[in-house]
């Protein structure tokens, strides 16, 4: 290259340029949302009843001591969990209570949205963990893995460009 | 003598040949309030369409340099984004410091924007088309106007009694101070070859257009042009990544609103003139004349965006010496350059031949004089 005064500075309005001839790279994110990784461990727990015996593993496991758990004695000697919570506002997502979990009762959801006005709106419930519209995530559940959708990356998105 | 044109027996005219037709037959400079108050309220709201205009236009076009979308809710496209923002701000508080001169505070954002609606009153959009078109000292009394801005800067410094905003306003004044003068140097040898300081007269004299006749005188205008308007490269006083805003650190609200639509204000006017001296002003095949004004300011305003999404800032030892060692010694050659092509080859013919010989000579002496000294060096070792 010729090393004249300047060269350098329109080298970078040559790159310039360049790049408005480029797709854009930015979301518009309430109406476009990327899907997050498949093994995320994202901000709510999914819970299992089925699989569930109220062994309370995952309250042992819990370094923040978090997650509440009553049990009754049920019909043929079998607890029932009466009570199953988990404070969100206090949860650090470490994840051991999913590892732990040894009957695969516990995952972790996909949800990201997950913001309250009130700190007791945070602790979710049976009702709540067990809703029909929550997402489980594949950390730790490896079977789950291949029905999840696949990550978007921001650079690797396909674009319809909104104006 | 003139002959007024026949409106009847001439097929259907487009809007800019009535207005044109109108003008010749001595419509509205005939009455001179009449002239006066069109042109008037016209320059305004020229110049606060203009500049919603651009703001929408540079915050669309850097984000699609930077990959992004910009400003797309308010409106079809954001084209309302401007517009609230402009609400946004003036509905916000105005704040005045206690211990701040509450006269010049309260006047530096109007001697601001005052001189940058004076400098449109002399450019013309169209032939004769303008509230003093043709004034015989058209260039003249804007290179005087505009530097009352650099009172208007330093008044806001010394008004707001902060030292920040004091420290910033005299470095802006002194780069302004520095750059108005190897901007008035280009501006002289635009006057050589033109002939005349009147900014209709620079139009009609340019047969092609001055930025490929005087490559050099251009290519320095425009530098001096994006210093004056405290733009990138040359924004390091209100650099908004990285300090906080230099002399209107204390304005907030419609003062500060003003300050916004001086700054913008100021671009549109250096675009203009950039477009009258240099790219042939409203002159262009097809296109009625007054699109092609607006064409080029636009590209013009294009260019600096492009510049701002490309280049990084300079040091404020660069800026200056940049000024004074760089630009003023080679202004003034370049002065010495036109002055013997306009005595020894004057004449439409051998014009063509000037411009190759013209980029040469600005190529040769750029690389050379930048070879002959480095700004602001530095030590490299401890």
């Amino acid at each position: 290259m010729l090393n004249l005064p300047g060269i350098g500075l329109m080298q970078g309005l040559g790159v310039v340029f360049k790049n408005m001839t480029r797709k854009r790279i930015t979301e518009q994110y309430p109406e476009e949302r990327l899907n997050v990784s498949r093994r995320t461990r994202a901000q709510e727990l999914v819970w299992e009843p089925g699989r569930c015996t109220g062994c309370a593993t995952c309250v042992k496991a819990c370094p923040q001591g978090n997650i509440k758990i009553k049990t009754s004695v049920g019909e043929n000697n079998k607890y029932v969990v009466d009570q199953f919570e988990n404070d969100e506002g206090r949860c650090i997502f470490c994840g051991l209570c999913v590892e732990s979990c040894p009957y695969e009762a516990l995952f972790f959801g996909r949800s990201y949205e997950r913001s309250k006005y009130k700190r007791e709106e945070l602790i979710a419930d049976i009702d709540e963990m067990t809703a029909a519209d929550k997402e489980r995530s594949a950390y730790y559940r490896p079977d789950l893995y291949d029905e999840l959708p696949e990550q978007t990356l921001l650079i690797y998105r396909k674009h319809k460009r909104i104006l | 003598m003139m002959t007024i044109p026949d409106v009847v027996t001439q097929a259907p005219l487009a809007s800019w040949q009535l207005w044109d037709s109108a003008l010749d037959s001595g419509w509205a400079i005939d009455n001179f309030w009449a002239h006066l108050a069109l042109f008037a309220v016209g320059i305004i709201g020229f110049v606060l369409m203009v500049v919603m205009g651009f703001i929408w236009y540079e915050r669309r076009l850097i984000s699609v340099m930077q990959l992004r979308i910009g400003p797309n809710r308010a409106g079809p496209f954001g084209l309302l984004q401007p517009v609230a923002d402009a609400i946004k701000v003036m509905l916000k508080e105005d704040i005045v410091p206690t211990v701040a001169d509450k006269w010049v505070h309260f006047l530096a954002p109007i001697v601001v924007f005052v001189p940058v609606l004076l400098m449109f009153a002399v450019i013309p959009i169209h032939e004769g088309v303008g509230l003093i078109p043709d004034l015989n000292i058209g260039i003249l009394f804007i290179v005087a106007v505009g530097s009352i801005e650099t009172v208007a800067v330093f008044m806001a410094g010394y008004g707001s009694n902060n030292k920040y905003a004091l420290v910033g306003a005299m470095r802006s004044v002194a780069q302004m101070v520095s750059y108005e003068m190897p901007m008035a140097f280009a501006v002289i040898a635009v006057v050589m070859v033109a002939g005349t300081l009147s900014m209709q007269g620079i139009v009609q004299a340019q047969s092609i257009p001055f930025a490929l006749l005087l490559p050099m005188a251009f290519i320095f205008y425009f530098t001096c042009a994006l210093a004056e308007l405290q733009r990138t490269p040359f924004d390091l006083l209100e650099a908004e990544s990285e300090i906080i805003a230099g002399y209107h650190i204390e304005y907030s609200g419609m003062k500060f609103a003003t300050f916004y639509l001086g700054e913008y204000g100021g671009a549109i006017a250096q675009c203009a003139i950039i477009t009258t001296l240099f790219l042939g002003g409203w002159k262009g095949p097809i296109l009625p004349p007054v699109l092609w004004f607006m064409i080029k300011l636009f590209t013009m305003f294009g260019v600096i965006v492009w510049i701002r999404a490309a280049w990084p800032r300079v040091r404020i030892d660069q800026l200056m010496g940049f000024a004074w060692k760089y630009m003023l010694p080679l202004s003034l050659i370049n002065l010495l350059v036109v002055a013997i092509e306009v005595i020894i080859l004057d004449g439409d013919a051998i014009r063509w031949w000037l411009v190759p010989v013209n980029f040469a000579i600005t190529i040769g002496l750029m690389t050379a004089w930048a070879g002959m000294f480095k700004i602001g060096g530095g030590s490299e070792s401890a």
